[in-house]
Order: structure tokens, then C-alpha cells, then sequence
């Protein structure tokens, strides 16, 4: 390629950015629909990482990935989705820390 | 051919023993004894051919190699068998004597619900016993020894829910056990000195040492403790008469015909390591001797009629031992054949007593009882007499060749000797005084119940009674003209020993002074004894009457029970107990119950975390995978 390529190390700055951005706001979010995209926050980032480095290699495998990665995560979203509205209906309320009866 | 017929004569019995012990239940009483009986008698039948073959001399010595037992390192243990003429007369006796004992105990046995279970046990013994005479190495000789002692136990204990016979059989077991470790450790040394456990090897090897050798002695000896277990000798002797408590036919197989004399076998067997060490052969003749008249006068006070006989055999045990001790293997091997023949029969005498008795065991509500019983009473007296060294009995050869040559080894045992055969004589026709001569002592139902045994049990007491009467002329020493017939056939296994050991000889003129004051004292012992019981009508004194000092202290048997009771039981007991309190509750109760207790606090703090809350959760999860890729950079 030429020189106007974008070094590699900013895809990982931004995917290691985005990754913790979904972390952090699993970890402290309390709404589950927020928790739900920053589940997807993160499966983006490692995309963008798959993505990167597939260019890199020059090698396809990495983009077949992300292709799998993202049909799973629509079925996921369409799963996880269901179930929220399922908890909407029951507890009126999208807040997990209500949700604390999961346990013996 | 040949080999196989080695190999079934202890697979006979344990046939025997799997078909009672697992089926027995579901059989007949006929089919079960049929089952007990056969395969001692197929072993008796295959034991009589080996022993007519090796008598025509077509054979020599046959070892046979079934497979290899243990393999370990520098250890090749065979599990292998040997027939030469010493195992051979030894299966004779255990064979025959137990096959009639067999026949007998299916009348005597009769009326006793656990039948098949008797039957499965002693055939059981049958096979250890005949492995114990078969083995061709110590091992295979130990590990018979060890299951004779097992069949012992079960059978001492067969009526297990009486806790004084379970008591008696623990104490049989527990003090062979302690024999046993002596035979466990001559054994490793043995290995350690020879490096072999086979008797070819090991006597090879010992014809290298020296007369006197340190190990040859340390092995003699530690063997030595083993027999002393095993045949009840001074100071293990306690557990014979206690094991009185199993039923009669039991007490004449095991107790005197068989089991017991393992312990002389296996010296005659280890001869030559014997007759290298003076100092062991010193030891077993003075224990032997003082056993033989130590239990002799216990003998003389028992009102028990097993008791008697128990007594009587620890004493005939000693004066196989004493035989073993002056160098007399043959005469020692001659005593235990003539042995088995006449006190099993006495003890089967004894059980037809008892069985006629219903049951009573003490001499003293006897009596009279030679018009009831008169099969009984005629095999009784011969084998009365035979013990007693009157001739032409059996008795009387064998005791005689012993005492020949411990006179001719050393005067005091042959004092011993002499002293044990007046008690013996003594205490053999007071007891047969006071069982078969006089009024009858006991009840009316007692006295309407007296009969003679069946024929099943009287026809093995008169076999037994030819053999007690005629046994003696297989020994027939030279001084009558006989060729010792029996010496001449273990010549070859005691040849090396006895050459070691360069016995002296007896003049024929002394052989015949001994014998002739051996049997005027045996003589006037008996006239003594009929003196006291029969013309006099002595009873011996009741149990609340008060006894002489001396006459108690003999009765007590000399207290020796309450002094082990004391100095050796207790001590252990005691000793148990601080273990018990402090080692076991404190130490393992404690360290089990610390970790036990341990988990269950750590457990209630950490289920604090687990409240429920799924971001503690989530958080939690972060925090491992971080530390997770922390470890693998810092690695």
C-alpha cells in the first residue's frame, strides 16, 4: 500500500479505548438497555481489531470473523432484546440491580 | 500326572470349603458332610499313593511349581510344592486323622443348625494345613501357617454368640500372632542371610555356615517363637486350653492332632539350621521340657475333661519340642504321628462323653459310665494307655525314643521326661477313673440319657484305637529286633542334621534300663491313681469347697491368665486408652474436625459475596480477567 496508510497501533488505541468505554459502562451503568449497547460496544471494538489486523496480515480470515461476530450479535441483541421486554413487563423498570432475586 | 495329583490335594478341600461355605445353606445334612467328608478323603486316597510310591522308592522327592506367587526385585517366591518323605507323613496324618475326625464330627456335629458352615471351615483348615506341609519354602509354609490360624479362630468362635468362646478365639489369635511375627522376622532373615526362601536353597546355603553362627541362631531362634505360638509352648501356651471352647471334633483336629504341631514340623523341616546352633537347640529342649511338665501338672487338678486334655497335649507338644532340642527329629516326627493317633482319639472319646452327657464337660458328675458307653470306654483306655508309655502301645515307642536320647543329650531334661510321664500317666487314669469308673455322679435326666454314640462316630474311635494300639511298630527301635521303620524313611530329610549333630548312641542294655524305669513309674502312677479314684472313690473337691495352697495355686493354673492378665493385658489396655482420649480424640478427631470446621467459616465469610448483585458480579469478573493479563505480562 502507500504511505498514507494509518499505522495499526491507532486501530488498537481506539479499539482498547471503545473496549473499556463498554466495560466501564457495564460495570457502572445501571439500566440494562445501556448495559445491553455497551455489551455491543465492545464486540464492535474487537471487530475493528479483527478488522485491522486482517489488513495487516493481508489476511481474509479476520473479516470472516467480524461477519460472524455480527450475525451473532444481531441474533443476540434480538434475544436479549426479548427477554428486557420481558423484565419491562414484569418489574416496570429496566434497572438490573431490581433484578437481584436471581439468587438461592 | 504326577504334579497334578500334587496340585488337587489341597484343591480337594478348598472345593470342599467353596461348595459348604457359599451353597451350604441350601444342602441336605447328608450332602453337606458328604460335601466335608469326600475331599479329604479323595487328599487322603492321592496322600497314600504319593506315600506307597515314595516307600517303593520309585520316587525320591517331587517339587512341583505351580506358578510364580511374588516377584519383587531380588525376590522370586514360587508358589511351589514338596513331597519327600517327611511332608509325606505328615499328609498321612493330617489326611487320615482328619478325614476320620471328618466322619465323626458328621454324628457329632449333627444337631447343630450351622452344619454346612462346620464343615466349610474345617475343610478350609484342611487346605492351609496341607499347604503349610506342602509348601517347598517358607513362604508358602507361612502362608499355610497364617491360614490355620485363621480356621482356628473361626472355629474356636464357631458358636459366636457365646462372648466367652469369641474371647477364647481372639485370644488364640491374637497370641499366635505374636509367634508369628518371630516366624515373619526369622523369615526376612533367612532371606537376608541366604537370599532365597526355598528349603533347597536355604539349607545349601546353611551347610556353608559353621556350627554356632550368630544369624543361623537369630533365624533358629526367631523360627523357634513362631513354634512356640503355634504349638503352645511356655511362655504362649494360655490360648490352647481356652480354645477348648470350640466343638470337641475341632479341639482333636486342630488342638492336638494337627495345627499344633505345625510348630514341631517346621523345626524338623529347618533341621539343619538346628543342628548348627547348639545354643537354639539348647533353648527348644529346655523350653520343651519345662512345658512338658508344667502343663503335666496342671493336668493333674482340671475337672474339666477337655481341659485335661488340653494340658495333656501342650505337655505332649513338649516333649516333641524336647525331641527336637536333643537332636531326635525322627523321634520328635514319631511322638507327633503316635500323638495325633491317640489324643485325637481321646478327645473324640471325650466328645461321645460329652455327647452322652449332654453336654456336661466336668469329670466330677461322671462316672460309671463304662457300662453306658462301652465302645467309648475301650478306645479311651488304649488311648489312656498309649499316652501313658505302657507297651506295646504307641505311646510308649515314641515317648521312649525321646527320652533315650535326651538322656543320652543331657540328664536333667531327661528328668524332666520322666517326671512329665508320671504326671501324664497320673492325669490320664484320673481322668479316665473318675469319667468311666465308680457310681454316676450326675442327674436322673443325665444318667436316662446315656448312650453310645452312633456308629458314624464310634467306627473313627475304634480305627483311631487299632492305630493307637499298633501305631508304635512303624518305630520299632532295634533293642526288640525292629528295623526302625519310620527312621529309615526320613533318613533322607534328617540325614545332613543328624550327621551335623554326631548324636551318641545308647548301649541296647541302657535302652532297655530307661525303658524298663519309665514304664515301672508310668505303672505305678496309674496303680496310683487307681488307688486314689477307684478303690478310695475320690472325688475331686467342689468348686466352693477350700483348697490347699499348693492344690490351688496348681487348680488356678499357677495364676499364669491373671498375671498376663495383669502385667501384659492391662498395661495395654490402659495404654490403649491414653491413645484413645488424647491421640485419637485429640489429634485425629481434631485435625479432622479443624478442616472440616476450617471450610465451613471461610465458606460463611466468602457467601457474603455472593448476594446476588450482578454488578458485584460483573465487576468481580473484570477485575480476574485484568489480573488474569496482568499475570501474563509481568511472566
Amino acid at each position: 500500500m502507500d504511505n498514507f496508510q494509518i499505522p495499526v497501533s491507532y486501530y488498537l488505541v481506539l479499539s482498547v479505548l471503545l473496549f473499556s468505554i463498554g466495560v466501564m459502562g457495564v460495570l457502572f451503568r445501571r439500566n440494562a438497555i445501556v448495559i445491553f449497547m455497551c455489551i455491543e460496544l465492545m464486540l464492535n471494538a474487537v471487530n475493528l481489531l479483527l478488522a485491522a489486523f486482517s489488513v495487516l496480515h493481508g489476511d481474509t480470515g479476520g473479516q470472516v470473523f467480524v461477519f460472524f461476530i455480527m450475525a451473532v450479535a444481531a441474533a443476540e441483541v434480538a434475544v436479549g432484546l426479548a427477554i428486557l421486554i420481558m423484565i419491562y413487563r414484569n418489574v416496570k423498570s429496566t434497572d438490573i440491580n431490581i433484578l437481584n432475586k436471581l439468587k438461592w | 500326572m504326577m504334579k497334578l495329583a500334587v496340585c488337587l490335594l489341597p484343591l480337594f478341600p478348598l472345593l470342599g470349603f467353596l461348595l459348604n461355605g457359599l451353597a451350604g445353606r441350601k444342602f441336605s445334612k447328608n450332602i453337606a458332610a458328604l460335601t466335608g467328608c469326600l475331599p479329604v478323603l479323595a487328599s487322603f486316597v492321592i496322600s497314600l499313593c504319593l506315600f506307597i510310591q515314595l516307600l517303593k522308592g520309585e520316587i525320591t522327592v517331587i517339587t512341583v511349581d505351580c506358578f510364580d506367587w511374588l516377584q519383587a526385585g531380588g525376590l522370586s517366591v514360587p508358589f511351589s510344592f514338596l513331597i519327600d518323605p517327611l511332608s509325606s507323613v505328615m499328609l498321612l496324618v493330617v489326611t487320615g486323622v482328619g478325614f476320620l475326625i471328618h466322619v465323626y464330627s458328621a454324628g457329632y456335629m449333627h444337631d447343630d443348625e450351622a452344619f454346612a458352615r462346620f464343615f466349610a471351615y474345617m475343610n478350609l483348615f484342611i487346605m492351609f494345613m496341607l499347604l503349610l506341609v506342602l509348601g517347598n519354602n517358607y513362604a508358602v509354609m507361612f502362608c499355610g501357617w497364617e491360614g490355620v490360624g485363621l480356621c482356628s479362630y473361626l472355629l474356636i468362635g464357631f458358636w459366636f454368640k457365646n462372648t466367652a468362646y469369641n474371647n477364647a478365639a481372639k485370644k488364640a489369635f491374637i497370641m499366635n500372632r505374636i509367634g508369628d511375627l518371630g516366624f515373619l522376622l526369622g523369615m526376612f532373615l533367612i532371606y537376608n542371610t541366604f537370599g532365597s526362601l526355598s528349603y533347597k536353597e536355604v539349607f545349601e546355603g546353611a551347610g556353608r555356615f559353621t556350627s554356632g553362627t550368630p544369624e543361623i541362631t537369630a533365624i533358629a531362634l526367631l523360627l523357634f517363637v513362631g513354634a512356640i505360638g503355634k504349638s503352645a509352648q511356655i511362655p504362649l501356651y494360655t490360648w490352647l486350653p481356652d480354645a477348648m471352647a470350640g466343638p470337641t471334633p475341632v479341639s482333636a483336629l486342630i488342638h492336638a492332632a494337627t495345627m499344633v504341631t505345625a510348630g514341631v514340623y517346621m523345626i524338623a523341616r529347618s533341621n539343619i539350621l538346628y543342628a548348627l546352633s547348639p545354643a537354639a537347640m539348647g533353648v527348644v529342649a529346655a523350653v520343651g521340657a519345662a512345658t512338658a511338665v508344667f502343663a503335666a501338672t496342671i493336668g493333674l487338678v482340671q475337672n474339666d475333661i477337655k481341659k485335661v486334655l488340653a494340658y495333656s497335649t501342650v505337655s505332649q507338644l513338649g516333649y516333641m519340642f524336647v525331641a527336637m532340642g536333643v537332636g531326635a527329629f525322627t523321634g520328635g516326627i514319631f511322638h507327633l504321628v503316635t500323638h495325633a493317633f491317640f489324643k485325637a482319639l481321646l478327645f473324640l472319646g471325650a466328645g461321645s462323653v460329652i455327647h452322652a452327657m449332654g453336654g456336661e464337660q466336668d469329670i466330677r458328675k461322671m462316672g460309671g459310665l463304662r457300662k453306658h458307653l462301652p465302645v467309648t470306654f475301650y478306645t479311651f483306655l488304649i488311648a489312656a494307655i498309649a499316652i501313658s508309655g505302657i507297651p506295646p502301645f504307641a505311646g510308649f515307642f515314641s515317648k521312649d525314643e525321646i527320652l533315650g536320647y535326651a538322656f543320652a543329650g543331657n540328664r536333667l531334661v531327661w528328668l524332666l521326661g520322666i517326671l512329665g510321664s508320671v504326671l501324664t500317666a497320673f492325669y490320664m487314669f484320673r481322668l479316665f477313673y473318675l469319667t468311666f469308673s465308680g457310681k454316676f455322679r450326675g442327674t436322673e435326666t443325665q444318667l436316662s440319657h446315656l448312650h453310645e454314640s452312633p456308629k458314624i462316630m464310634t467306627v473313627p474311635l475304634v480305627i483311631l484305637a487299632l492305630l493307637s494300639a499298633a501305631g508304635g511298630f512303624i518305630g520299632m527301635p532295634a533293642v526288640f529286633g525292629g528295623t526302625h521303620f519310620l527312621a529309615n524313611f526320613l533318613s533322607p530329610v534328617f540325614a545332613e542334621g543328624a550327621q551335623r549333630l554326631s548324636l551318641p548312641e545308647l548301649s541296647h542294655g541302657m535302652e532297655l534300663v530307661l525303658m524298663a524305669v519309665a514304664v515301672f513309674i508310668a505303672a505305678a502312677a496309674i496303680l496310683y491313681a487307681r488307688n486314689v479314684y477307684v478303690l478310695k472313690q475320690g472325688v475331686p473337691a467342689g468348686e466352693q469347697d477350700e483348697l490347699p495352697v499348693l492344690h490351688r495355686l496348681v487348680y488356678r493354673k499357677y495364676y499364669v491368665d491373671e498375671l498376663y492378665d495383669k502385667i501384659i493385658v492391662k498395661p495395654l489396655m490402659a495404654l490403649s486408652g491414653v491413645f484413645y482420649s488424647f491421640l485419637d480424640i485429640r489429634v485425629i478427631d481434631g485435625l479432622v474436625n479443624f478442616s472440616g470446621s476450617l471450610v465451613l467459616k471461610t465458606s460463611s465469610v466468602l457467601r457474603k459475596t455472593q448476594a446476588g448483585t450482578i454488578g458485584f458480579y460483573v465487576f468481580a469478573m473484570v477485575i480476574g480477567v485484568i489480573l488474569v493479563l496482568l499475570y501474563n505480562i509481568m511472566m
